[in-house]
């Protein structure tokens, strides 16, 4: 019976795997033979990001059981603390040597500032969590932007003013500018390597759900004072699921930094709405569901391009597709007439009935 | 002296977020979601008054009667058609989402219906501005009917929410929706309603807003909006004086940390502040701690 069960747990990973990989070959070649427009290619490596982000949000908000609104901080963090590095170090050591200890330092970093935040943080419930990580995400991204660090021969200027107030020798060079952001990062970013990130994250994921941590985790989602009471240390958990989808969405931010020549932190790519974004990636999938977030942050990135052609009205479609899928996906009322019309016209077959449903029973 | 006005000027933006926030507080404790398009209600509101008092040359009263109008009709729509779907869904992220495209949808049918670009926002309000002790502290109109404004709004609503049977009714149906329902008061109309007066307050904030700070984009709302709601959970979300406290000492602490700390870091000081009060109270600093039972 127990072999049973994880047979049917690593069958059910294996083709979250599967799937990956598939879509992943599908593409390379579609790339590689030039089947694919400039503008479908350029939209590879931001899909492996929204995709690594995506996942990394579910283990909050899916398996920990806690809404964050701010994890485009941490992917801001991560992609600033990487692209420092690299622009430290550019042509130092070799390029490929670099960008992999740039993707390990992003995701320290980031993972650091998770428990960092996450102490005050998780010690708040529900709303009033949701609403602090929010704020947290505005500090990040207004710190940033007032940020300027400097070096010449004498070591590293640092400053909250401004590039002049730094003090630099003639031939000295600002690394980060304020707003301006960090200009000349080293496009390292490819395809095949956010393939391979998001493996590693999905490894590191699902491996972490099965595994006793996992449970512990998820048991605090379920019932926290019966976790409590059965000895699970809460902080300890928490701070680890936490940290950990920090570090993921750290190495996103990487990716992020080296797929562009400049780097701002701009409301539009580490503010709110970003966060706000992934969150719609993570429920529209399913909450805790790691294949639907994979799936449904392609297709949500992907549909605002394919719709194009639609120019001005793209996004309203967009905004349109999401009420509509949300209704229709949540509202007691359409599930009800789902499950009628189920019965109705497939009441004949034989139905298995999906983990979905049993778990409802339960409640 | 420059302290004090920039004091006015703080409680003057600090009553526009006190506005948009006694919106958000209120469809939260009777809703239990965030409307995240509030934001964006104010948005609207602005361009009707934009429409008719810039474009169509009609006076000003008439503007702001259609915007209050438009507003009101717009959080019905909004609440039947998106959000009283979604009431009893399994998760209550539905409906946060469902509320996000809301925004997107808002802000979009703006952006087509407008254009991207900055519209120059006429102040609506007439009054000249007032100079106090021999011109050394200058007071806009705006400020002063901002403030006034906000009072009476104040004082209007608590008055309803606790003396006329519609009020009795809302705090009823936030407290507990089925015992309500079986003191036979009408749930849905009473969400409906909530959703109305939120919504009616938004357009008056928009206004405000505009004519204190004029210019209009299809994102104009959604700052403010965030905003108010970090107001409103500053005081202890769901509680009415809570979101007036909380937005008011918001507006005066992004004023005075514009102009004694840093004008680039006034965001990051407003959310700062909300972090350190959320710690040492974590139900902001009217919530009501509700203990957790087994």
């Amino acid at each position: 019976m127990k072999n049973l069960k994880l047979n049917k747990i690593r069958n059910h990973d294996f083709i979250t795997y599967l799937m990956v990989l598939i879509a992943f070959l599908i593409a390379g070649i579609l790339s590689v033979t030039g089947q694919m427009s400039s503008l479908m290619e350029g939209l590879l490596v931001p899909l492996c990001i929204y995709v690594m982000l995506a996942i990394s949000l579910n283990l909050t908000v899916g398996i920990l059981g806690e809404l964050s609104l701010g994890h485009a901080g941490f992917m801001c963090v991560g992609a600033f603390s990487g692209a420092f590095f690299s622009k430290c170090l550019d042509g130092a050591i070799p390029d490929g040597l670099r960008f992999f200890i740039a993707l390990l330092i992003g995701a320290a970093v980031a993972g650091m500032f998770g428990i960092l935040i996450g102490i005050p943080v998780l010690r708040l419930k529900g709303d009033y969590l949701a609403i602090v990580t929010l704020a947290f995400g505005e500090i990040i991204k207004n710190l940033v932007n007032v940020l300027y660090i400097g070096r010449d021969e004498d070591g590293f200027h640092f400053s909250m003013k401004d590039s002049i107030s730094l003090n630099l020798k003639p031939e000295g060079e600002v690394i980060i500018n304020g707003a301006q952001g960090i200009t000349g990062t080293p496009n390292d970013s490819s395809f095949l390597i956010g393939a391979i990130l998001i493996f590693i994250s999905l490894i590191i994921i699902l491996n972490l759900i099965h595994s006793r941590d996992g449970r512990a985790i998820m048991s605090i989602r379920d019932n926290r004072i019966a976790a409590e009471s059965v000895g699970i240390n809460i902080t300890k958990y928490k701070l680890m699921a936490f940290s950990i989808s920090a570090a993921i969405a750290g190495v996103a931010g990487v990716l992020y930094a080296h797929n562009l020549s400049t780097l701002t932190a701009s409301p539009k790519n580490f503010g709110y709405n970003m966060s706000i974004m992934i969150l719609v990636f993570v429920v529209l999938g399913g909450i805790g569901n790691i294949r639907g977030s994979i799936i449904a942050a392609v297709i949500l990135t992907l549909l605002p391009e394919l719709l194009r052609g639609l120019s001005d009205y793209r996004m309203l479609i967009y905004a349109v597709v999401l009420i509509a899928m949300m209704l229709f996906n949540w509202s007691p009322g359409a599930i009800e007439w789902k499950e009628r019309m189920k019965e109705q016209y497939f009441s004949k077959f034989p139905f298995r009935k999906d983990d979905k449903n049993m778990k409802k029973e339960v409640k | 002296m420059s302290f004090i006005s920039y004091l006015i000027n703080g409680i003057s933006l600090g009553s526009i977020y006190a506005i948009i926030a006694l919106g958000y507080t209120m469809v939260y404790g009777i809703a239990k979601m965030l409307n995240f398009a509030h934001g964006d209600v104010i948005m609207v509101g602005a361009y009707v008054v934009f429409t008719t008092v810039s474009t169509l040359g009609l006076p000003p009263a008439l503007g702001i009667v259609l915007a209050t109008v438009a507003c009101t009709l717009l959080g019905i729509t909004i609440e039947r058609v998106a959000y009283k779907p979604l009431r009893n869904a399994v998760s209550p992220l539905a409906v946060l989402i469902t509320a996000i495209g809301v925004s997107y949808f808002l802000q979009n049918v703006a952006l087509l219906v407008f254009g991207a670009g900055t519209k120059s926002f006429t102040s609506v309000v007439p009054l000249e501005a007032l100079e106090l002790a021999g011109g050394e502290l200058v007071i806009s109109g705006v400020t002063i009917v901002t403030i006034i404004t906000g009072i009476i709004i104040m004082v209007c609503l608590t008055l309803f929410v606790n003396k006329s049977k519609a009020g009795q009714a809302m705090l009823a149906v936030s407290e507990d929706k089925g015992a309500a329902q079986l003191m036979g008061i009408n749930v849905n109309g009473t969400i409906a309603l909530t959703f109305a007066i939120g919504s009616a307050l938004a357009a008056v904030a928009g206004l405000l807003l505009c004519s204190a700070y004029p210019s209009l984009t299809p994102y104009t709302g959604a700052m403010p909006g965030i905003k108010a709601f970090v107001a409103a959970v500053f005081g202890g979300i769901g509680s009415i004086p809570g979101a007036m406290i909380g937005g008011i000492l918001l507006g005066i602490i992004e004023i005075l940390g514009k102009a004694y700390i840093s004008s680039q870091m006034a965001d990051a000081i407003v959310f700062a502040v909300l972090i350190v009060v959320l710690l040492v109270k974590p139900t902001g600093i009217l919530g009501k701690n509700i203990q957790e039972k087994v």
